[in-house]
């Protein structure tokens, strides 16, 4: 076997509470869809028959009881259960299921929803035989108001420095804005080696990564390494110019034994290896000109990265990717716009780029543009609804009006409610004819 | 040749005879004559009678006429059924002088007749008065024993043709050869690439073997249409599941690194596909009731299918290939897996240890031979045989330097000169269109080369046979460096008819900013050609240095021969 796929899946959705507090991040509906059916589909038109599911206990009864896992996703999936609160990184859950890892990995993370070709990535790893490939996509910008911030004005979100060679395939360092003090400093070493460096902000890290075995039994001996982005990566990517080893290893120090000790996990090490030396001495191939050095500048760890820049990819961590994502999944899928299960009347408006969920009572006289309505909801007469997202259970009574907004499932809207760029959350109640609006980014939240 | 002149003058006579009469059916006449000897003799006077008057047929004689013409029908349907059976004895009489022939034809026909009986009545009949009215019955005899002759080779041919008909042709080309030659060749796949009917079987054999089927791209050159074109920019792992469960993953990364060109030269592909052979033998298991030795070769096809897709192979991969496949055909079938496995990777390591290190060790001995302080060496593209050799010779202290010649757009000549000069040899640095300029300085030009055929060329680089050409026109010696396991048992004597087009977009380059060949698809009149390899002529080659010793070109296939007898 080639590959084996991991999902994270039991993440906290820590920049989305308003969504995730009742219920987990993988669950939440996208496009009446669970979130983490995206990445799961992705894996199965791949061609995975396995993957291994890291999740909470919750997540897995949820998981157990959603039609759309049960039914649609045809591969078998291995559920491992970890600690909701333990303070469990996706480094330290690769570490869990270590004994289960015989091949070279697939990681991917749950809040994923791509249509891009993986190919790409995993050819970039097979071909130059690297420890780390990843991929990156072109941000886009987020176009709709969300509910609860203050108009169009983004969070001071910490930017992300990345890297690449001349061709745009090779990582050569990674950064977050964080963890710089003054300013960017790059290791002279790496700029002998690549005197040409694109350094990109604007990427949006799409958390899926193609690891080696090797890794993972790094992993096992290192353990103040919990996240795998926030610390493995650019570990991983440091490493690649780090002199322990692409020196030659003909010193017999201790210190560079004990050092060695450490690293030597992260060789690659294949029972072949020297005619794999052999047939690249003989193939008149070099990744780069201009200097003396062999293909790779000699060195035995190689980062790749593959950047999109067609296509989606979204990472639903925060509410306006998640109002984006409900926006644009239905394009992914040629699904139709009212669920077969669905009861709307005749006299009902129900825009294209709608989608009604099974087992919904649309009444007469209602509009529906541009929102998603989960199942089960039951939408009574003269409502209009615009630009929003309705999950599962919820009741909207006569004459509402919600533009905008979000509400969770099992609300229940009052008669004759105004709600403009609201979020209501789970299982809320909305009193008749009350009127919410975010004018001049006023947030209004109900909870009980 | 007298047949000949009978055949004419009976023509004629016919042609006359048409004219006069009114009965326009010439079939008629043909056969009258010929359904003259199943009636006997007698029937020849009459009509020979009516020819030479030129009367007009009564009706008894149109009647008569008919009924041998139906009779001369069912003769010939006996006679199809026989034909194959006849065709030989006609040939064999047709060689001997057609006088004593003449006697003989009537007793066979009259046996293919289907009348055995009355057969050796008739002969001896014939027999009998022929040499009696010899000078006035062997023309026309032998004019209707001749009508028949030609009849039943006429059938014959039909009948065989009937049956090439009937083959599976795998190609047209060959279709009429084939009926002179009783061997019919086979040309392989990847040299049909405009024949439909090769390229749908081609199809069906990778839906069998579940390796999906690459595409051509792009426009091809007219002269080399009979050759599959592929982009690099679409891999075959396009239609590839990821975790690939079909097709072995060493072997993928493999066809990637082929395709990419990450591993290129005849050496290293080589060298790639052992190790990568050795991966799939250690991983391999025998399922129940099936043998190492058989079920190992089966795997092994596909697999070789989809580096072939990835890439054309080369020939020392076929060769290895070859190696291989009878190297585990010969385990035994006693023998434990364990053991065998570990047997065949025994094996690999052997072939690459004596065919490639021990074979560039021995090769490089000779060549510093020839080597000789103050040289000026001209070396083309990036041979890893001849970098390995001017290294060594840099090692033993020889003085010389390096003319490397470079050509677009592989550019694998800066790979060279970076070697070289790495080791601390001068260097020079031209391309290729300066040749001609820089071989006045030239002492000797060392080539290296992909392969070399049964007739004595030598397949290498293109560009490779235009250096020789020039350094045959500068009177410069040309050495080419190649394994002995490179040795093909092909001939080829031009670079048309088996070649590999490379990806047309390699040809694209931006200077200034400006990529003026960007839309070269748009334009229908413009076709891009990146040919890799060409073949150069023993003319052109003064020596070829092999791990068996230094040889002339044309040599090779003694060499071949003596390979053949030792295996």
């Amino acid at each position: 076997m080639e590959f084996q796929a991991v999902l994270m899946a039991a993440g906290g959705g820590s920049r989305m509470t308003d969504l995730t507090y009742n219920t987990p991040k993988a669950m939440l509906p996208v496009g009446n869809k669970p979130l983490m059916w995206y990445p799961l589909n992705l894996l199965e038109r791949v061609g995975f028959e396995e993957v291994i599911v890291i999740t909470t206990k919750e997540v897995q009864k949820m998981m157990s009881a959603d039609p759309k896992i049960k039914q649609d996703v045809k591969m078998k999936l291995e559920v491992v259960c970890i600690q909701e609160d333990g303070d469990m990184g996706t480094a330290d859950a690769l570490r869990h299921i270590q004994p289960k890892i015989k091949t070279d990995i697939l990681v991917v993370s749950c809040d994923l929803i791509t249509d891009a070709a993986l190919h790409e990535v995993v050819d970039l790893f097979r071909a130059h035989n690297a420890t780390l490939a990843m991929l990156m996509s072109k941000a886009h910008e987020f176009t709709e108001t969300v509910p609860g911030q203050k108009g169009k004005k983004k969070t001071a979100e910490q930017r992300d420095f990345v890297g690449v060679d001349e061709s745009g395939k090779r990582l050569l360092f990674m950064a977050n804005e964080a963890d710089l003090e003054e300013g960017l400093s790059i290791r002279k070493s790496i700029l002998r080696k690549h005197p040409r460096v694109h350094i990109k902000t604007g990427l949006v890290d799409a958390h899926l990564y193609c690891l080696k075995k090797s890794v993972v039994d790094f992993l096992t001996d290192n353990k103040s390494i919990s996240s795998i982005r926030g610390e493995l990566v650019p570990y991983l990517v440091r490493k690649q110019f780090s002199k322990t080893i692409n020196g030659q290893k003909t010193k017999d120090d201790v210190e560079d034994q004990n050092q060695k000790k450490s690293d030597s996990k992260l060789h690659i090490s294949s029972r072949d290896e020297p005619l794999l030396q052999l047939a690249q001495e003989r193939s008149c191939w070099n990744d780069h000109r201009g200097d003396m050095s062999e293909a790779y500048h000699g060195g035995k760890l190689r980062c790749y990265v593959h950047i999109m820049d067609q296509g989606l990819c979204y990472r639903v961590n925060t509410l306006a990717a998640y109002i984006e994502a409900n926006r644009l999944a239905p394009k992914l899928f040629e699904e139709p716009v009212v669920h077969p299960s669905a009861v709307t009347s005749e006299r009902c408006q129900i825009g294209s780029d709608s989608i009604i969920g099974a087992s919904c009572q649309v009444a007469e006289k209602t509009s529906i543009k541009r929102s998603t309505i989960g199942n089960s909801t039951t939408v009574k007469e003269k409502v209009k609804v615009t630009n929003s997202i309705i999950m599962h259970g919820v009741t909207i009574e006569e004459g509402c009006n919600i533009q905008g907004s979000v509400i969770c499932s099992n609300a229940i809207i009052g008669r004759g409610a105004d709600l403009k760029y609201c979020l209501v959350g789970n299982g809320q109640r909305i009193e008749s004819i009350a009127v919410f609006q975010l004018k001049e980014c006023v947030s209004v939240f109900v909870l009980n | 040749m007298s047949l000949c002149e009978m055949t004419h003058q009976c023509k004629a006579a016919l042609c006359m005879l048409l004219m006069n009469l009114t009965i326009s059916n010439t079939r008629l006449q043909v056969t009258n004559s010929s359904c003259n000897f199943p009636d006997g003799p007698e029937k020849t006077g009459d009509i020979e009678r009516i020819k030479n008057e030129g009367k007009e047929l009564t009706k008894e004689e149109k009647q008569r006429l008919r009924k041998e013409k139906k009779q001369q029908k069912k003769n010939k349907e006996k006679k199809d059924e026989k034909a194959p059976l006849e065709s030989e004895k006609e040939k064999k009489p047709a060689s001997s002088s057609p006088a004593s022939q003449a006697t003989a034809q009537p007793p066979t026909q009259k046996a293919s007749s289907g009348v055995p009986a009355p057969a050796p009545v008739p002969v001896a009949a014939s027999e009998a008065p022929s040499p009696v009215d010899k000078p006035a019955k062997s023309k026309a005899e032998l004019k209707a024993e001749r009508r028949a002759r030609q009849e039943a080779e006429r059938a014959s041919k039909q009948s065989k043709k009937g049956e090439v008909g009937q083959q599976a042709a795998p190609s047209k080309a060959k279709a009429p050869p084939s009926e002179l030659q009783p061997v019919v060749k086979r040309l392989p796949e990847h040299i049909q690439v405009d024949n439909p009917e090769v390229l749908k079987k081609l199809a069906k054999k990778l839906e069998r073997q579940q390796i999906p089927l690459r595409s051509d791209y792009g426009y091809k050159v007219s002269l080399f249409s009979h050759l599959h074109q592929y982009s690099r920019k679409a891999p075959l792992t396009q239609q590839l599941s990821i975790p690939s469960s079909v097709i072995h993953p060493a072997i993928v990364q493999l066809g990637l690194q082929y395709s990419q060109g990450i591993v290129a030269g005849s050496n290293a592909r080589s060298v790639a596909l052992l190790h990568a052979f050795k991966q799939i033998i250690r991983d391999y298991t025998t399922p129940p009731n099936e043998e190492l030795s058989r079920d190992l070769v089966n795997k092994l096809k596909p697999y070789i299918s989809f580096l072939n897709q990835c890439r054309p192979l080369s020939a020392s991969m076929g060769n290895a290939i070859k190696y291989i496949k009878k190297e585990i055909s010969n385990i035994p079938s006693q023998c434990k897996e364990e053991e065998a496995k570990s047997k065949l990777q025994d094996c690999i390591d052997c072939y690459i240890n004596e065919k490639i290190i021990l074979a560039a060790k021995a090769i490089a001995k000779y060549a510093i031979e020839k080597i000789s302080d103050g040289d000026v060496i001209l070396v083309y593209g990036c041979s890893s045989l001849v970098n390995h050799i001017l290294c060594e010779a840099f090692e033993k202290n020889r003085k010389f330097r390096v003319i490397v010649v470079d050509s677009r757009p592989r550019l694998e000549g800066r790979e060279a000169l970076r070697r070289l000069v790495q080791r601390g040899i001068s260097c020079t640095y031209v391309l290729i269109s300066a040749v001609s300029y820089i071989l006045p300085e030239v002492s000797k030009v060392f080539l290296g080369a992909h392969a070399l055929l049964a007739n004595g060329y030598v397949m290498s680089r293109v560009g490779t046979s235009q250096i020789a050409l020039v350094a045959k026109a500068f009177n410069v010696p040309v050495l080419v460096c190649c394994e002995t396991y490179k040795f093909c048992e092909r001939v080829q004597t031009d670079s048309f008819v088996s070649n590999e087009l490379d990806d047309p977009d390699d040809l694209i380059v931006t200077r200034k900013g400006k990529t003026h060949l960007e839309h070269w698809q748009d334009v229908s009149s413009l076709g891009l050609l990146n040919l890799v390899y060409d073949v150069t002529p023993p003319d052109f080659v003064d020596l070829v240095i092999t791990d068996l010793g230094m040889i002339p070109c044309t040599s090779v296939p003694v060499v071949l021969r003596v390979k053949n007898v030792d295996q």
